[in-house]
């Protein structure tokens, strides 16, 4: 992967290899991958782009939609000085794009027994205590592909604000990007996650309707009535759930998959 | 140049009728259907009901039952390994529980094989791509399970069983609603960040063809935030993770057991032997195969792999001869064609509307009578065209934040917000464009309740496995269901390990299979499982060379 180096260096050194063909039909635009030229059609997300002109996925792909944090990327257009963060699923080409897929990034997570932990205002600086280092630079706020305000996370959970680092860490699709970037070597990504499970686990208050329900089941409250219906004949049961009371139908609280 | 920025002009036009009628149309709500109704449209206008787009299989124990034609495909390939290529007698990994899936199902299977004590070195995760590249990430809309006091697990386990088309196996269907409850509990212990009110009550919706509200959410990361809790315990607990190395083929051995498995590492090509006591196939669904040439929601690895080294050892499929089509995946902007817009966007009261802005079906029909009811409106002229030819119909966002107030969009849908703001596209003003899109494998490996398949040593649980949900999952189900039967299949499968005797490993199974294709005059140039889709352009393509 050699010739992935030449998006990283200077605009006047890039060497572009031009393909054989130089003319590009109305709706291609012309790419660059790992330093080669690929003519692409428009409108292609990075991923698609990388596919169309041959390459096979094997890393870097995964939901194809957003959700994995599998295809972070980063990329240059010809003639920019900034260096662009994204998602290879989301972002669609430009023309002059300089594309890379980046490797595997190894990023250290702490152990723990979520049943152990203390929950206190320190615990995340005990496990993460490299977020004491944040400068306050803003990189990783400006790397993510979700749009998270990332810096203020790192600096709740430095505060010791579990609740806020949770909350405002909540669309983290733990794609990297960040900790790549950081110069302070924290692994955001990480401390979310713990932080997110505290706040799960201790300081949202449980709901009492589950744990009587769960109850009632272990006493089996609800076998015989379920057994009614699986001996049910087909055209009873049928009647039955045709006739069944739609709660939705007054309200309109719905949700759905 | 490639900047998609909003809606073309004649799109716009569209959607000022759309503007136009919003205030009549939340007025004026249409019914939901009656049975024949739903019959009737069924009939027509959805692809398992349709001709041409199923067909009876010829080989093998389902042979003479009607399967998709993507999936006869696969059944009908020779197997993917040839067992003189293989050395069964070098043993790479001996283990007591082998997991094929690092998704959900196979991530709570792990977890529980070890609390029901099997030791976390005799137990391996094998998966395809990294843990936790899997549909499961993906789950928007949330989990079902009947905890309010208005609502029983008997009334869970009727909306089930009737959203199947009364088809599913009825003992499936109760282990669904009666563990429910206890898979929540569990989540709450782990850490899960549920959406709660102040008391800590949880915020539940409802959704189609479900008579409570009974739907707990995560925001729009349902999946991912119960997926990425679930793996993170896995991670504390240092389960043995193989990523990159899919599960080509399953062993037996000569008792007639399952026995183990051999993996394919993607990078370097090699194979490796695993020997298991009990092997738990959690492999999920097969979207990626495009069945009836629909785009899809799922992951990249969803290529039904599960189902065919099944079969090759000789388990029983079921239920193989439906899909589910989600009424409303994007069918524009390009880019994004066939991803999921939640069924939550329909839950909280957005409303489709045709070309016309006019509303022609109740928002929540059960799955399979929604989606007909959109291809049905486009089949008869009143969709709209998108530029690259994808037919669509509107789903009027804008509605949510009249119903609920301003910010509701943001707060509930942030990642519907982000992914259509990438395009200039703001969904709290504007409505999105939406098409069916295939979205889960309703059948698959047969199982019981205690997850075992046909043949001893094989368990299956999640997408994978059939019967749960009949011929029609519900929303919401099926997050449940790989908790559920997860859980289930590491518990029975630790059961089933103590007493387990494996005799010697053979691949015989996969030239008997491939003799039966020969018997049948079955010519097939394919081989399956495929392991990952094709989607190189066929340019690219046409000119690769197979010499290095
Ligand atoms: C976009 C989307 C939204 C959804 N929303 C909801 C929702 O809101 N509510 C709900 O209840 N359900 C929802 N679903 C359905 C639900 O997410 C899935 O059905 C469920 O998560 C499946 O879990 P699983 O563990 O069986 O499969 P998966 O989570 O897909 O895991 C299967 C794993 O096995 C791996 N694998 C595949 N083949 C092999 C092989 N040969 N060897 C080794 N590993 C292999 C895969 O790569 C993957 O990691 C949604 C699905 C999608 C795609
Ligand atoms: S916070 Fe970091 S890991 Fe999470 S999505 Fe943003 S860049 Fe990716
Ligand atoms: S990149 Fe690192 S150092 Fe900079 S603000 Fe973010 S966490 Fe702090
Ligand atoms: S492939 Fe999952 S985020 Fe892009």
């Amino acid at each position: 992967m050699t010739e992935g180096k030449q998006v990283f260096v200077e605009k006047k050194k890039v060497k572009k290899i031009k393909g054989k063909d130089e003319k590009l039909k109305a709706d291609e635009i012309e790419v660059f991958i790992m330093g080669k030229s690929y003519k692409v059609p428009a409108g292609l997300t990075i991923m698609k782009a990388l596919e169309y002109a041959g390459y096979r996925f094997i890393r870097g792909c995964g939901c194809r939609a957003g959700f994995c944090g599998a295809c972070s990327t980063v990329y240059r257009i010809e003639d920019e000085q900034k260096l662009g963060f994204d998602l290879a699923c989301q972002k669609v080409v430009e023309n002059n794009m300089y594309l890379v897929q980046l490797p595997f990034v190894p990023g250290v997570k702490a152990e723990y027994d979520i049943e152990k932990i203390d929950p206190s205002d320190s615990i995340l600086l005990e496990m993460y205590p490299e977020i004491a280092r944040c400068v306050s630079c803003n990189t990783c706020t400006k790397s993510c592909p979700q749009d998270i305000d990332t810096m203020k996370y790192i600096q709740m959970a430095v505060r010791g604000d579990i609740e806020r680092c949770a909350e405002i860490s909540f669309d983290c699709i733990q794609c990297g990007l960040c900790a790549m970037r950081c110069p302070a070597d924290i692994k955001h990504y990480h401390l979310a996650q713990l932080a997110r499970r505290l706040r799960g686990k201790y300081i949202d208050p449980r709901s009492k309707n589950l744990a009587n329900r769960v109850k009632e089941i272990d006493q089996r409250k609800y076998d015989e009535e379920i057994v009614k219906l699986i001996k049910m004949p087909n055209k009873d049961i049928k009647e039955l759930y045709v006739k069944r009371k739609i709660e939705a139908e007054d309200e309109g609280d719905l949700g759905g998959d | 140049m490639s900047e998609i920025e909003g809606y073309p002009d004649y799109m716009l036009e569209s959607i000022k009728k759309v503007e136009k009628n919003r205030d009549y149309n939340m007025k004026h709500p249409v019914k939901p259907m009656g049975m024949k109704d739903r019959e009737k449209i069924l009939a027509k206008y959805h692809p398992d009901y349709m001709k041409g787009t199923r067909r009876e299989l010829k080989v093998g124990i389902n042979k003479g039952e009607i399967f998709y034609n993507g999936i006869a495909d696969l059944l009908e390939a020779r197997t993917i390994l040839d067992p003189k290529d293989v050395d069964l007698t070098k043993i790479d990994y001996d283990v007591d529980v082998l997991i094929v899936g690092g998704g959900g199902a196979g991530s709570v299977a792990a977890l529980f094989a070890n609390e029901s004590g099997i030791a976390i070195n005799k137990i391996l995760i094998v998966t395809k791509l990294r843990h936790g590249d899997a549909n499961s990430m993906m789950a928007q809309g949330g989990i079902q399970a009947a905890d309010r006091p208005e609502d029983n697990p008997a009334l869970h386990y009727l909306d089930i069983y009737g959203g199947g088309h009364f088809t599913n196996k009825p003992e499936l269907a109760r282990a669904l609603a009666l563990d429910a409850p206890g898979i929540i509990s569990w989540h709450e212990k782990l850490g899960v960040m549920y959406d709660r009110y102040e008391d800590g009550e949880f915020q539940e919706l409802s959704g189609g063809g479900t008579c409570r509200n009974r739907m707990h959410s995560c925001k729009d990361y349902s999946g991912m935030e119960i997926m990425r809790v679930i793996r993170d315990k896995a991670r504390n607990l240092e389960i043995p993770t193989l990523e990159f190395a899919p599960i080509a083929e399953l062993i037996m051995d000569d008792k007639g057991q399952v026995a183990g498995a051999v993996a394919f590492n993607l990078e370097t090509y090699e194979y490796y032997v695993i020997r298991s006591k009990a092997t738990i196939l959690a492999t999920g669904g097969s979207g990626r195969l495009h069945l009836s040439n629909y785009p899809t929601t799922n992951h990249y690895g969803a290529t039904g792999d599960g189902i065919v080294m099944a079969y090759h050892a000789g388990a029983n499929l079921c239920d193989l001869d439906t899909i589910q089509i989600h009424p409303t995946g994007d069918a524009f902007p390009e880019p994004i064609v066939g991803i999921l817009s939640t069924e939550k966007i329909r839950g909280l009261g957005a409303i489709p509307l045709n070309k016309n802005g006019d509303p022609f079906v109740f928002p929540l029909e059960p799955r399979d009578v929604e989606s007909a009811s959109l291809i049905r409106e486009c089949k008869d002229g009143r969709g709209i065209v998108t530029p690259t030819g994808m037919f669509g119909v509107w789903l009027d966002t804008p509605m949510i934040e009249i119903i609920h107030g301003k910010g509701t969009i943001e707060t509930k849908l942030a990642g519907e917000v982000r992914k259509f703001k990438r395009f200039g596209i703001d969904i709290t003003e504007h409505p999105i464009l939406v098409y069916p899109t295939l979205h889960y494998q309703n059948g698959g490996v047969e199982i019981n309740e205690k997850c075992e398949t046909r043949i001893p040593g094989l368990f299956a649980a999640g997408e994978v496995s059939g019967g749960v949900h009949g011929k029609n999952r519900l929303m919401g189900n099926s997050l449940l269901d790989f908790n559920v039967f997860g859980r289930r299949a590491g518990i029975f499968a630790a059961k089933y390990v103590k007493k387990a005797k494996i005799g010697k490993l053979t691949l015989k199974h996969l030239d008997k299979y491939n003799k039966l294709l020969e018997k049948a005059a079955i010519k097939s140039e394919k081989t399956a499982p495929i392991l990952l889709p094709e989607y190189r352009g066929e340019m690219a393509i046409s000119r690769s060379l197979d010499i290095f």
